[in-house]
């Protein structure tokens, strides 16, 4: 499990670093935010991102995609989280992918992955039922009828919902509560009768969704995965996920941080740069430290999932904890030592720390991974 | 195969051949090997053990083999490394000619200086002890009071250090010194190697909260010593002394990384052993927070290690990364035993005598030892200015 990068990762961390920095600043989520932009993201980005093959990049190359992997994914999601890039990025290319690469019949990856890799569709997994991450506390019920399956539940906090082309919806086949086996995967269309989409405005003013699913009919060709058999496909595709978005939380926990470093050697307070005091100059050297740490756990995390290495769950674990917990600190810190400046709309920095608390509890926060984390060690 | 894969394999004949079974157990602290002139020996293994590796400088595996190193690559010294903790094989022998001195000697010695002292110091013969501390110099080590005044062929020396550690038991001393008073106080300090035969050395060794005296304080008056003895130039010390600190931390840096590491329990295993079992986990969901998140912490931070160690292999400069290994180890080291402690609940407590199991006293022990982790060669908030001045270039 290497821990630098390949070249060819190397070659996409640096384009995708400019391609954010120049075309998707802060300033586009701000305007995104107060146009109250129906679709939550930048469709021509999004396109533009196609273009660069990263929509491709957990696609096999049979169905339109490169296959380049995990880390080569993670550098763009961090490059991403440098600028608060509001796309499908974590909804699309890496859940939508890998639930139809990993999990997907021949048919489907045919059907759903070509125009998923160039960017035209746009898919959301609607899993989470309660306020906390639990990916097996499914309710949402399965029931056959005749050749076809209806479902009925209600999802919330999917990501990109209210405007994906194809959900795929956990549901509760068999089982009870929390029961590991009994939960099926389904694709449904974005628009099947039965399906109510409500955008929920979140406070980092990115995508999320309420999808309510009524007397929803789909046939046995929309199964994704086994029947009653969908924990296992939800693991490897959530641990890819977490990686993925921790990445992401990194490249947005150093930007915070940098910020937050430049500004105390911009601040002058008492006639000196604020930076000179120690109590601020501590917080800013631990906070290195903690940016550094959960770099190697992401890079770890990535690595071991493209290897597909036996520790690839624990050290996705691993990355979501730290990221979550790096995200968290460089982001309230950003704010605090920002003074006054950053408790402002106007300032950048907020938008940090709001997106911290949502990317922390989004797949499982710290306290989740903990667990997890012990539970997978045998403790 | 290719040729480290050639050498990894002899490693590990030469290995199983030649390490004392009884040198593959669990190393209590008092069995450790630090050599010199009053070494104890509580088994004839360890000095077998040491004289074997010694004579195939591997004590010293990478310094070069006219010193009675190893001459080994930075890559065969891993293997070597990695095989030793794959057998279980404890170190030979440890101290700070090995870990301090010996890499200075080689970078600013004179060649008289490393063929005088590299050899002994491989072997075990000579066991060093570092003069750097005073009683009124602590973080502030640069404003240090012991006076060499050079007369002659010889300094003439005066002084107090403290926190010698080990120096009641040490051979030698590697002392900073002020040679010119009137310089400002980085720039009139020298780096000076002092033999403790000398009656007028007398180290005292000092009691800590451990209930233990590793550490010294040692009076200087009136010893002479050869200006042959000087390393590096006069009044040029002080750069001396900042390589050699970053000899120190990298050492205590490496803390929890050691071979040996196989044969600690592990902590979620005491936890269980005091706090109960429920469904094969550790019954108290605080503890088990607790201990998963120290888990998580240390697995992150043997992995920046790693990634530090492959990008140097790759030939990246010694980066920002190192800066903040002492600082992290060490803060890490201290939580390790807040957690054990945590977990042993009272049994975690006892100072001595009955109601303890010898672990159990061991790791109290140890807890108030892990304390000076973060203080000695440099203490956190020292560490922390470093970063924040070499690495975010934040103003003085």
């Amino acid at each position: 499990m290497p821990m630098i990068l390949s070249e060819e990762a190397q070659m996409v961390r640096e384009t995708a670093l400019e391609f954010f920095r120049e075309r998707s600043p802060v300033t586009a989520l701000r305007k995104l935010r107060d146009d109250a932009d129906p679709t939550g993201f930048s469709r021509p980005l999004w396109q533009q991102m196609a273009e660069l093959g990263w929509t491709g990049f957990l696609v096999s190359e049979d169905h339109g995609g490169s296959g380049f992997g995990v880390t080569g994914l993670a550098q763009v999601m961090e490059a991403a989280g440098r600028t608060l890039t509001a796309s499908p990025l974590l909804s699309t290319a890496l859940l939508g992918a890998s639930l139809l690469e990993l999990g997907g019949t021949e048919a489907q990856k045919a059907e759903y992955l070509p125009p998923l890799v160039a960017g035209e569709a746009v898919m959301a997994l609607a899993l989470e039922e309660a306020p906390h991450h639990a990916p097996t506390r499914n309710a949402t019920a399965a029931k056959r009828d005749g050749a076809a399956w209806v479902l009925e539940g209600r999802k919330v906090f999917v990501l990109d919902g209210h405007v994906a082309d194809h959900l795929v919806v956990a549901a509760r086949s068999a089982g009870g509560r929390d029961e590991r086996e009994g939960i099926t995967l389904f694709l449904v269309p974005g628009d099947a009768p039965g399906v109510t989409r409500t955008r929920t405005i979140m406070v980092d003013s990115r995508n999320a969704a309420i999808v309510t699913l009524t007397g929803v009919s789909v046939g046995q060709e929309a199964v994704l995965g086994r029947v009653d058999g969908g924990a296992d496909l939800l693991d490897r595709v959530l641990d890819r996920a977490r990686a993925g978005l921790a990445a992401e939380m990194l490249g947005s926990a150093q930007e915070a941080f940098e910020r937050t470093v430049q500004y105390l050697k911009d601040r002058k307070q008492f006639g000196v740069a604020i930076g000179s005091f120690q109590a601020l100059k501590h917080r800013a050297a631990q906070m290195f430290c903690e940016v550094e740490i959960t770099r190697s756990a992401v890079m770890a995390a990535t690595a071991a999932l493209d290897e597909g290495a036996n520790d690839a769950a624990l050290l996705a674990s691993l990355a979501k904890a730290k990221a979550s917990e790096t995200f968290y600190l460089c982001g309230n810190e950003g704010v605090q030592m920002h003074g006054g400046i950053g408790m402002t709309d106007e300032h950048e920095i907020g938008f940090f720390m709001k997106r911290a608390r949502v990317a922390q509890a989004t797949f499982g926060d710290a306290a989740f991974h903990r667990d997890r984390y012990a539970a997978l060690s045998g403790y | 195969m290719s040729a480290l894969d050639a050498f990894r394999s002899d490693t590990r004949t030469w290995l199983e051949a030649n390490c004392p079974p009884a040198m593959r157990t669990l190393m209590p602290e008092e069995e450790q090997v630090a050599g010199g002139k009053r070494a104890v020996w509580v088994r004839p293994e360890q000095k077998l053990w040491l004289d074997r590796m010694a004579a195939k400088g591997w004590t010293a595996p990478t310094w070069p083999k006219q010193y009675g190193g190893g001459g080994l690559s930075p890559e065969e010294a891993l293997v070597l490394e990695e095989e030793m903790q794959a057998l279980g094989c404890r170190p030979p022998l440890r101290g700070m000619g090995l870990s301090m001195l010996g890499p200075v000697l080689l970078e600013y010695g004179t060649e008289e200086q490393r063929r005088t002292h590299l050899p002994k110091i491989v072997t075990g013969e000579i066991r060093w002890c570092q003069g750097y501390s005073e009683p009124e110099a602590g973080s502030d080590l640069a404003s240090l009071r012991t006076r060499a005044v050079l007369q002659g062929d010889h300094f003439l020396v005066n002084g107090h250090k403290i926190w010698t550690s080990n120096a009641h038991l040490s051979d030698w001393i590697f002392c900073l010194v002020r040679t010119d008073p009137a310089a400002k106080k980085h720039e009139g300090i020298s780096f000076l190697l002092i033999d403790m035969d000398d009656p007028g050395v007398r180290p005292r060794p000092i009691r800590l909260i451990s209930g233990k005296s590793v550490f010294c304080e040692t009076f200087i008056e009136n010893v002479r010593v050869p200006k042959e003895n000087l390393v590096g130039e006069l009044n040029k010390g002080w750069t001396i002394a900042k390589r050699l600190l970053e000899h120190e931390r990298k050492g205590i840096g490496g803390i929890g990384a050691r071979a040996q590491a196989r044969f600690e329990r592990p902590m979620q295993d005491i936890a269980k052993h005091y706090a109960g079992e429920e469904n094969g986990r550790i019954a108290d969901p605080a503890l088990r927070a607790q201990i998963a998140g120290w888990q998580m912490k240390n697995h992150a931070f043997q992995l920046t290690r790693r990634r530090a160690a492959e990008a140097a292999e790759a030939g990246a400069p010694p980066g920002p990364l190192s800066a903040m290994f002492k600082y992290y180890a060490t803060e890490l080291n201290k939580d390790r035993y807040e957690a054990l402690l945590a977990a042993e609940g009272v049994q975690g407590l006892g100072w001595e005598g009955e109601g303890f199991t010898e672990d159990e006293l061991r790791i109290t022990r140890e807890w108030l030892r892990s304390k000076a982790n973060s203080i000695e060669g440099g203490t956190s908030e020292v560490q922390l200015n470093i970063i924040a001045k070499r690495v975010l270039a934040l103003p003085d």
